[in-house]
């Protein structure tokens, strides 16, 4: 079993809520003396620092927002002088205006050693090859990996992400053993390996895919295509980036890395917190972070922790993959769908004729909703045959309805029709106008 | 006799029929038979051709999902009851037939296409 930071990967919970307790009074103090958008909050509660002795205090405290950072923009929501600022990171977002973030010194360091432990807790080491196919520059998966691979004295190659051909020709050359990227690049790559036959010419063993939800039907593919384990990290950029939590070789829910970063569920809807084990909107307190602290950061990430030790050794919570998000979350004809769900149930269906690409439609017709989904067909199975297609149609129809509790109308529709990118998937195009 | 028809997934897409036609046009590709199977989310375009392998990359290249599927074509006597005698004689060989449909070659007058369920049986009846 290694560790990359026993010590605390494995302190016992008392312990760690004791120190948990100690460093958000300090935080909480720091962000009231230095951020003008926390103390206001603060003031209009009628809440004073002093008033906080612990974590059994957090649900006192008011919560914070992207819409913040978007307020704020660019440097308001910095509790550190710049001086002491050393990187900036800064997020496009699906909605507009981006956003920024501010590292010290020592947030850098933390970063890298939550990257760190999540690599090193799924078997990696020195003399692993990381291929770090995230974007680098602004956006913080590229860099976030790097400095856990560089940290943990693994050799990396800053690949970024882009240039599909090229990619596997330097996984294969390069003797790559681990690849992090996105889960949907991971899944392209997966394809391409397959129809250039050159599995048997790679050497990885693992993948570290994150920063866009994915489900396990996936994660089989994946693991099938490049002849892997992968394994899920999340982080994101207002918390601190890629390695606030990560899976561990048992692959059942992400380690969160409780002393930095302090996790809560709460009920979107009333706003309170829930027992731990139930499922809701995880909330995220930064207890070290310096640069751009953040004191119960609304994720809109649905999901779930589990408390139950896990067999690694680890006592940090586990969180349950995100299954979706609040803001992704579509209401069509009043039910809640999650794209998650659609795909979790599509996936089921590509041996038997479809390719994992698809594309959600939402209009409003009439006052009333109309929902579309597009999927591509895959050649094998195109037989001169109406009825298999019009069969299949009615197959994924039904599963999806049994799931969602909703109609949705399928479209098989011809391979490489619906347009792929490389980084995230736009799989969603709502054209309602409400 | 024996035929090969190209069968071509088309979903159901303005201009989809067209670019298939202005792509044949464009390289000269002559259709002598022509047939869609629809229903309203898609359909099936089946073709017969002159140069069929010329017109199945050129399928291919543009994106289309092209299947090459054995088929029966037979010349029809210009008489009253000539098509009820071909299919009668499949029938009572038990031979099923999936489609069929017809057209007018300038060589040999009007033309039945054939997909049978056995062709191989099919294509004996009518050496
Ligand atoms: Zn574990």
């Amino acid at each position: 079993m290694a560790y990359w930071n026993e010590h605390w990967e494995t302190m016992p919970r008392e312990e760690l809520e004791a120190y948990q307790s100690e460093k958000l009074v300090w935080q909480v103090k720091r962000c009231y003396e230095n951020v003008e958008c926390f103390r206001n909050r603060m003031d209009e509660l009628g809440l004073t620092p002093e008033e906080i002795h612990g974590i059994e205090d957090l649900p006192k405290l008011p919560f914070s927002y992207k819409k913040d950072l978007r307020d704020y923009y660019p440097y308001g929501l910095f509790a550190a002088p710049m001086k002491d600022i050393v990187r900036i990171h800064a997020s496009s977002g699906t909605t507009g205006k981006r956003i920024v973030a501010g590292y010290t010194k020592n947030d850098l360091e933390v970063w890298a050693d939550g990257a760190a432990r999540v690599l090193t807790s799924v078997g990696l080491g020195e003399g692993d090859i990381i291929q770090v196919s995230y974007g680098y520059g602004l956006f913080t998966g590229g860099l976030g990996l790097h400095g856990g691979a560089e940290k943990i004295g693994a050799t990396v190659i800053p690949m970024s992400s882009g240039n599909t051909a090229l990619q596997i020709q330097t996984m294969i050359d390069l003797k790559a053993t681990a690849l992090c990227c996105t889960p949907s690049y991971a899944m392209y790559l997966g394809e391409e390996v397959q129809r250039l036959g050159v599995q048997d010419q790679l050497s990885l063993k693992a993948g570290i895919f994150g920063a866009e939800p994915w489900s396990e039907e996936m994660r089989r593919q994946i693991e099938a295509a490049l002849g892997i384990r992968a394994y899920d990290i999340y982080g994101l950029t207002e918390i601190i980036g890629p390695g606030v939590s990560g899976e561990c070789e048992y692959q059942a829910g992400m380690h969160v890395w409780e002393d930095h970063f302090i996790p809560e569920i709460i009920d979107p809807d009333t706003l309170e917190p829930l027992p731990v084990g139930s499922e809701g909107e995880l909330v995220f307190t930064t207890i070290t972070k310096e640069g751009m602290p953040m004191i119960r950061y609304r994720t809109r990430d649905i999901c779930r922790l589990d408390p139950v030790p896990c067999k690694c050794g680890r006592t940090h919570y586990r969180m349950m993959k995100p299954h979706g998000r609040t803001d992704d979350m579509l209401i069509i004809r009043g039910v809640n769908v999650f794209p998650s769900q659609i795909e979790e149930v599509l996936l089921g269906f590509t041996m038997g004729g479809i390719t994992p690409n698809y594309q959600i439609i939402v209009d409003r017709v009439n006052h009333t909703d109309t929902f579309d989904i597009n999927v591509e067909m895959s050649e094998e199975f195109f037989a001169d045959d109406m009825k298999s297609i019009e069969k299949l149609e009615g197959e994924i129809t039904a599963k999806l309805r049994s799931v969602l509790g909703i109609g949705a109308k399928v479209h098989l529709v011809s391979p490489k029709s619906i347009a792929r990118s490389e980084g995230k998937a736009k799989r969603v195009i709502d054209k309602r106008k409400i | 006799m024996f035929a090969t028809q190209l069968s071509v997934f088309v979903e159901n897409k303005t201009g989809r029929l067209s670019e298939i036609l202005n792509a044949f046009s464009e390289h000269h590709i002559n259709i002598r038979a022509l047939s869609i199977a629809e229903n309203s989310e898609f359909g099936i375009l089946r073709l017969i051709v002159k140069e069929t392998e010329r017109a199945y990359d050129i399928l291919k290249r543009e994106g289309f999902i092209v299947k090459k599927t054995e088929v029966i074509s037979l010349p029809l006597e210009d008489k009253p009851g000539a098509l009820a005698k071909i299919v009668d004689k499949l029938s009572e060989e038990g031979v099923g037939i999936e489609y069929l449909y017809a057209f007018v070659s300038p060589e040999n007058g009007a033309n039945v296409v054939f997909r049978l369920d056995n062709p191989e049986k099919g294509g004996k009846l009518f050496k």
